[in-house]
């Protein structure tokens, strides 16, 4: 049985996202930061998947739709945004601040 | 140690050095790549934690279609080389740093989970499943069956995700 451990990966992983996504100024490399921390979500479903039936794989199978769903919406906007400012530095890209 | 720990801890490693890596990349390409290798890693993962049919969507889909998603809008954006100034400055890097810590303390209690003896499964069960319904038939039975409505409103979250994907990327409608 590999749940501690997998859960242990996992954590480390969407630590290793949420951190991605502090310290980072690109919007593209937020996106993927974005994407790592689903990845580790998926992890933790999948390791209960194999104690607690099969309901996690489904759940994960829901999260990729909806990742893939993000992704596509995201980088569209990226693009969008990128065409009115020349760039995804967030800095500059800080139209909503009073 | 057995055969299945080992290439668990193998892969284990790869994927949080990747990850590392794909945070830490200055350029967006590179970046991009190690998560393509992160992904690849958890596929593994995913193979060992008995979901041999979410390990090959994780590759299709993931490691696949977002990925070149991905890239395409990096090399479409011209931005392969780059930017000096991506990382925040020190107060940024040490604030983010130590919000992340503590999530990961916070989560390291999630290692020591154990769910209730009572709606524990036996071991292997997973093995066994698969092994009467098939690697599809265990995710697809229940997935037509059970959890129907929720599918079919997935398929209308993509169609809202396509035609809203299309009217911001369009310059003029």
């Amino acid at each position: 049985m590999l749940l501690g451990d997998a859960l242990g990966v996992a954590a480390v992983l969407f630590v290793i996202g949420v951190a991605g996504v502090l310290v980072r100024r690109n919007a593209i490399i937020i996106f993927m930061c974005v994407e790592l921390m689903l990845n580790a979500v998926n992890l933790t479903f999948i390791a209960f998947a194999q104690t607690l039936g099969v309901a996690g794989q489904i759940f994960v199978f829901f999260v990729m739709a909806v990742a893939a769903a993000e992704a596509a919406v995201g980088l569209a906007i990226v693009l969008a945004v990128y065409r009115h400012q020349d760039t995804v530095d967030l800095r500059r890209i800080n139209l909503l601040k009073g | 140690m057995s055969a299945v720990t080992a290439v668990f801890w193998i892969f284990a490693a790869l994927a949080v050095l990747s990850a590392v890596l794909c945070v830490s990349r200055r350029s967006p390409v590179a970046s991009a790549l190690w998560l393509v290798v992160a992904m690849f890693s958890l596929a593994v993962l995913f193979v060992l934690l008995d979901a041999q049919f979410i390990a090959v969507l994780q590759v299709l889909v993931y490691a696949g279609a977002v990925m070149v998603l991905f890239l395409f809008v990096i090399m479409l954006l011209n931005l392969g080389r780059g930017a000096a100034q991506d990382r925040k400055g020190v107060i940024g890097l040490t604030v983010g740093v130590v919000l992340a810590a503590l999530l990961f303390v916070q989560l390291r209690f999630l290692r020591q989970a154990a769910p209730p003896a009572l709606i524990r499964l036996p071991d292997g069960m997973m093995a066994q499943l698969q092994q009467q319904q098939g690697m599809v038939g265990a995710v697809a039975t229940p997935l037509y069956q059970a959890y129907l409505v929720p599918f079919e409103i997935t398929s209308v979250l993509l169609l809202a995700a396509v035609v809203g994907a299309v009217v911001l990327a369009k310059r003029k409608l």
